[in-house]
């Protein structure tokens, strides 16, 4: 109950909430020197490797079902070793990479177009406003083409050509052809694959697979990851699960704003509790803003939904002239329609980047000029390619679209504008690992978006499919081996079980929380905490960022969290089926990454990628990166709720590909 | 506007459920219908009483995870899933029936909640390309025919929610079942366990107690995605063919 | 293989479409030979008595016939046996009903399965009629089918009897000979309509084949 006594007791809190410590610098010691491209294979030869008679007595946990860890479970129980794995979703084939529209890229020049697997770390690291490593940036662009032969080898049904031969699209203002697709489905057909593959496993006896059962907290022994507390989300019973690693799959963390175009369970608990056990975070200011969703209809909105960015293509931006212009679309001229996409960047017009793109429509819905209810949108307009493609055109290239926006909001965008409003997408920032996907604990490994690592500041598109897929089919199944091989499985007396202190420490810690969320029986329930925290964050810490605002978001979260602990209302027992409880102990998890997500982003005085801070912007308004100061990758090391956590920084070199200004004028 | 719902109301698996009645006001035509049960559950909670238990997540029509039967449809009166039902669908007054799933493969969690584990067992039982990671050839090592393209992706798109056998009158899983057969079955990827995938994946379908096809096409009326009913046909087909062969070996 | 069949629910379905298709063809040819009633007595007893010398001198007298009996016998056993465990395989299925309840899928689909005891009832009925004669309403006389047809139809119940079964043998062919074809996977898209247009003629064709001969008989135009 350790907790609470923290909550309660905290007084001024408002005090210290800018307060951080720098520790020492944390490096990446696993990822070897040489040329940039013979590095992984460097790291391969040098890592040991598990006899594969032995590989069945090693267990290794696997929390998430989604790309990354739907493909690391499989792979891991291919080489031999005893996969038991988790998801929170009644089956394995859920996870929300599931929802991904656009694409996967990969550097198989099949186009002819001069792609290579150079220019695909050269764009990676440049779009990820050089925040990311190139280490491992090279080695994502190098396994991007064997993602693509595996995932065909499965079935995947990917789009392709009257030849027979796969098609490709240029995606995302990248001027190569390398994003492979499966209509508007990508991630779908990518999630099946790595579920069936894994449903194979399952069958084989090789993977223990636990639905419907979510990860509470981690284990750690003698410093080393030992295995996780989990509660049955049917039964409500708490159990605990050994393993020689831990493997965290289980995605990002954008649910924070509680509005998002993140499933409506994805959840941050995972990587927080880690977090709070030993392992760094890093980067968790980076947060991508998608600037195609359907904008929100009023206070009820439970999600937003993403439209494929590709409408930008053919779509044209704009607003009204006139603040307050409330004319239905058609009806405003002309001469009286700002452009502002077209005006403020003539060279890619309604092309930018999504980070500018986002940012400019919510500059002219901040002055007023916004369209739809609350002002909280702006025209995405198709009649200029209806006119000069045919509606059939234009039905056939983005049909699918349009019909998914005529269903959620009774419109027809055939002949209204569509309206349109940037939402919470992604989060590039996660757990810190080092080139092997290793966690500063010891044994526990983080992958896909759970991480921090190949995007840097930003995400490009179609490139998170890539990575989720790139670390759960081949990078952690070769890096985890070492780990393992340099451990070896120990068995008997000094193992960890039920009985070891660590361990009930750990359980009694979880059961406490669960018990206390049920005891307060306040009067507010868990949504409306997650709305009035997302609502903070989206405000102060979402598109753009300045100083008092986010000195004010800090101030409030550790009101909000004492309030939450003051009059949560959570009905029914931890012993059943309680959808509630859950919910209720997400937030709990929300509302301590909020606050580290805030400090985070009043400390990185600069703007790069997702991350906008007003104070630092060009003359013209485009975001303006500090090099010489913030050339590093943030990790956060946890001390306790509401202190002071340490940061310690890791140096990123540039050798390959040299940072430039970013500039879409 | 204003709306009666009955809900069926179900503690856990072993306890008896019946229809409990609320009623709801201030929905908005522009709430999804989860939403709209959110806000009952919203009210539910503050009252003190249990909130209506369902499964949902991605709520962008996709992730299959929503599962209601509404006024005796599955998902609904529109060709959608749950989530993407909007109130817009409905009338001010209405009352509206809410139901889980009915059939005895997919047991009742609680609520509207059920158990479609079966479903994961029926893919478990063949619904894979044998091809371990790393052993991938080159992807255009085999050209696979457009129109066999779009036909896998046809069945591909299948998104395991389970409406077809709650629509069943017989609670059959063959368009589930065939969906899968028929994308893996056309690809050459899939060719060489084309046989045992159909025959292991029929046999487990039966295993777990679905019911047989009666052909009458309720399934695929409820398919939000649009699985048409001539998958089963194809099944069917790969089935007759898989024992023939295998009878002959 | 057999067990396969056997087993499985798809290849029960599979023994239902080759049996059903089996009496389907078998109803195609009594329909036309029964027409021969409308050209006299002479003619249909004729027809009657050729059945049992078809195949002579190859066969033996009556063999075709009976040849054709035990085929149809295990027809209607197959096809009544495997239905009867699919059915129940079915209602296990779904033990529970929902409680909104709806109208759905087509008559015909629904009727399949009490359409298929009525049929079943019909035929022991019209065995024991005109095969046998048991249950003959007015002194059987063997060998003379055509007087045995018009005794039967003169009383109001017999054709009454044979006039509902044969409504329920149209509805039974609508749906089960497009599902046949369904089911021994030879529909597609591109076929559909074109079965569901021959399910449809077929339907028709026998219900009117059948039924024009107790009108025949009540209508006073065989007599």
């Amino acid at each position: 109950m350790d907790e609470m006594a923290d909550i309660t007791d905290m007084g001024d809190i408002a005090a210290e909430f800018a307060a951080y410590t720098t520790g020492a610098p944390v490096v990446d010691t696993k990822a070897p020197g040489g040329p940039v491209n013979e590095r992984w294979d460097t790291r391969r030869f040098e890592a040991k490797l598990v006899n594969p008679a032995n590989r069945r007595k090693h267990t290794v946990i696997v929390v998430g079902t989604g790309l990354a860890g739907g493909a690391a479970g499989a792979t891991l129980a291919e080489q031999g070793y005893h996969v038991v794995q988790f998801c929170y979703q009644d089956s394995p084939r859920r996870a929300h990479s599931i929802a991904a529209q656009g694409g996967i890229n990969a550097a198989k020049n099949y186009r002819n177009d001069g792609d290579s697997v150079h220019r695909l770390f050269y764009d990676t690291v440049k779009g990820g406003d050089f925040r990311a490593r190139e280490s491992n940036v090279h080695r994502l662009a190098q396994i991007s083409v064997e993602i693509i032969d595996q995932c065909v080898a499965q079935g995947v049904p990917f789009a392709r050509e009257y030849g027979g031969l796969l098609d490709t699209r240029s995606f995302g203002g990248v001027q190569v052809s390398r994003t492979f697709y499966a209509r508007g489905q990508t991630g779908q057909q990518l999630l099946l694959g790595a579920y069936q593959a894994l449903s194979r496993q399952i069958a084989a006896g090789t993977v223990e697979m636990h639905a419907r059962t979510e990860m509470l907290d981690l284990i750690v022994v003698d410093g080393r990851a030992r295995g996780i507390v989990a509660r049955d989300l049917v039964t409500g019973k708490i159990d605990t699960y050994y393993a020689d690693a831990v493997v965290l799959a289980s995605g990002g963390y954008g649910n924070v704003f509680y509005l998002s175009t993140n499933a409506m369970n994805s959840n941050a608990t995972a990587i927080w509790r880690a977090h709070r056990r030993g392992a760094y975070f890093a980067n968790p200011c980076f947060t991508q803003i998608h600037p195609t969703c359907i904008p929100r209809t009023g206070e009820h909105q439970s999600k937003l939904t993403l439209m494929s960015e590709s409408l930008r293509n053919d779509g044209r931006i704009w607003v009204p002239k006139a603040k307050g212009d409330d004319r239905p679309a058609n009806e405003i001229p002309e001469d009286e329609r700002d452009y502002y996409l077209e005006r403020i960047y003539p060279a890619f017009g309604n092309l930018v980047p999504r980070d500018i793109a986002s940012r400019a429509a919510k500059n002219v819905c901040d002055e007023g000029r916004g369209v739809g209810p609350g002002g909280q949108g702006v025209y995405l307009d198709f009649a200029d390619a209806i006119g000069r493609m045919g509606r059939k055109a234009v039905e056939e290239k983005y049909g699918n679209l349009f019909d998914m926006y005529a269903r959620i909001t009774a419109e027809d965008p055939y002949t209204v504008p569509m309206r349109i409003y940037p939402a919470v997408h992604y989060t590039m920032g996660g757990l810190w690992v080092d080139y092997d996907l290793q966690t500063t604990v010891p044994g526990l490994f983080a992958i896909g978006e759970a991480n921090f690592s190949d995007h840097g500041a930003n995400r490009l598109g179609a490139s998170a499919l890539m990575q989720g897929l790139a670390d759960g089919y081949f990078v952690l199944p070769s890096t985890i081996n070492d780990y393992l091989a340099r451990n070896p499985h120990r068995s008997g007396d000094d193992d960890v079980n039920d009985e070891h202190p660590v361990v009930q420490e750990v359980l009694a810690d979880t059961e406490d929380r669960l018990r206390l969320l049920l005891a307060v029986d306040g009067d507010r329930t868990p949504d409306s905490f997650h709305r009035e925290l997302g609502e903070l964050m989206w405000e102060f810490c979402g598109m753009a960022r300045t100083e008092p605002g986010l000195r004010k978001a800090l101030e409030r979260i550790p009101q909000i969290r004492e309030e939450f602990w003051r009059r949560i209302k959570v009905p029914g027992t931890g012993e059943e089926f309680n959808q509630s409880l859950e919910k209720a102990n997400r937030i709990v998890d929300y509302l301590e990454l909020a606050e580290l997500m805030c400090l985070d982003a009043l400390h990185r005085d600069e703007s790069c990628g997702g991350h906008f801070r007003e104070e630092s912007q060009t003359p013209d308004g485009e975001a303006a990166r500090r090099d010489e100061e913030f050339t590093y990758a943030a990790a956060w090391e946890f001390t306790d709720t509401g202190e002071a956590p340490v940061l310690h920084k890791e140096d990123l070199v540039f050798e390959y590909v040299h940072p430039t200004q970013r500039s879409y004028a | 506007m204003k709306l009666t719902l009955r809900v069926w109301r179900q503690q856990n698996a072993d306890a008896d459920g019946a229809m409990s009645t609320y009623d709801v006001d201030d929905i908005s035509a522009d709430m999804s219908f989860l939403e709209m049960l959110d806000t009952l559950n919203e009210e539910l909670i503050l009252r003190g009483d249990d909130p209506v238990a369902f499964d949902h997540d991605c709520r962008e029509g996709i992730c299959g995870a929503c599962s209601l039967v509404i006024n005796g449809d599955a998902h609904g009166p529109e060709r959608t899933t749950t989530c993407q039902l909007h109130m817009r669908s409905f009338e001010d007054g209405d009352t509206i029936d809410i139901e889980p799933w009915r059939a005895s493969a997919f047991p009742v969690v609680k609520d509207l909640v059920v158990d479609r584990s079966a479903f994961d067992r029926i893919i478990q039982a063949g619904g894979y390309v044998t091809a371990p990671t790393g052993a991938a050839p080159e992807a255009h090592a085999t050209p696979v025919p457009k129109p066999d393209a779009d036909f896998a992706f046809e069945n591909a798109e299948c998104i395991g929610c389970g409406a077809c056998v709650a629509a069943c009158p017989n609670g059959a899983a063959m368009l589930f079942t065939s969906a899968k057969v028929n994308h893996l079955n056309v690809l050459p990827q899939g060719a060489p366990e084309r046989e045992t995938r159909v025959l292991d994946m029929v046999a487990q379908m039966d295993e777990e107690g679905f019911g047989g096809c009666t052909l009458a096409g309720e399934c695929a009326t409820a398919c939000p995605k649009g699985i048409p009913l001539v998958s089963i046909t194809g099944m069917n087909k790969e089935w007759l063919r898989a024992t023939r062969k295998s009878g002959r070996r | 293989m057999t067990r396969t069949m056997w087993d499985s629910s798809v290849g029960k379905k599979t023994v239902m479409a080759v049996s059903g298709l089996i009496m389907l063809a078998y109803l195609v040819v009594h329909m036309l030979g029964n027409l021969k009633i409308f050209f006299g007595s002479d003619d249909f007893n004729h027809y009657a008595h050729w059945l049992r010398t078809l195949g002579e001198p190859f066969l033996h007298y009556e063999w075709a016939l009976w040849i054709i009996r035990v085929v149809l016998v295990a027809a209607v056993v197959a096809h009544a046996v495997s239905a009867y465990q699919l059915s129940r395989r079915d209602l296990r299925a779904r033990p529970t009903k929902y409680v909104h309840k709806k109208p759905r899928t087509s008559y015909a689909t629904r009727t399949m399965r009490w359409g298929g005891v009525i049929l079943g009832l019909f035929i022991v009925w019209h065995i024991l009629d005109l095969t046998t004669g048991t249950v003959h309403p007015d002194g059987f006389q063997s060998g003379h089918p055509y007087q045995n047809v018009i005794d039967t139809f003169s009383t109001w119940y017999g054709s009454v009897v044979y006039i509902v079964a044969m409504l329920a043998l149209g509805l039974h062919i609508r749906h089960g000979f497009w599902s046949a074809a369904q089911t021994l996977g030879v529909g597609s898209r591109t076929r559909d309509r074109a079965f569901k247009t021959i399910a449809n003629a077929l339907a028709l064709v026998l219900t009117v084949g059948f039924i024009a001969v107790p009108v025949g008989v009540m209508t006073g135009v065989v007599s």
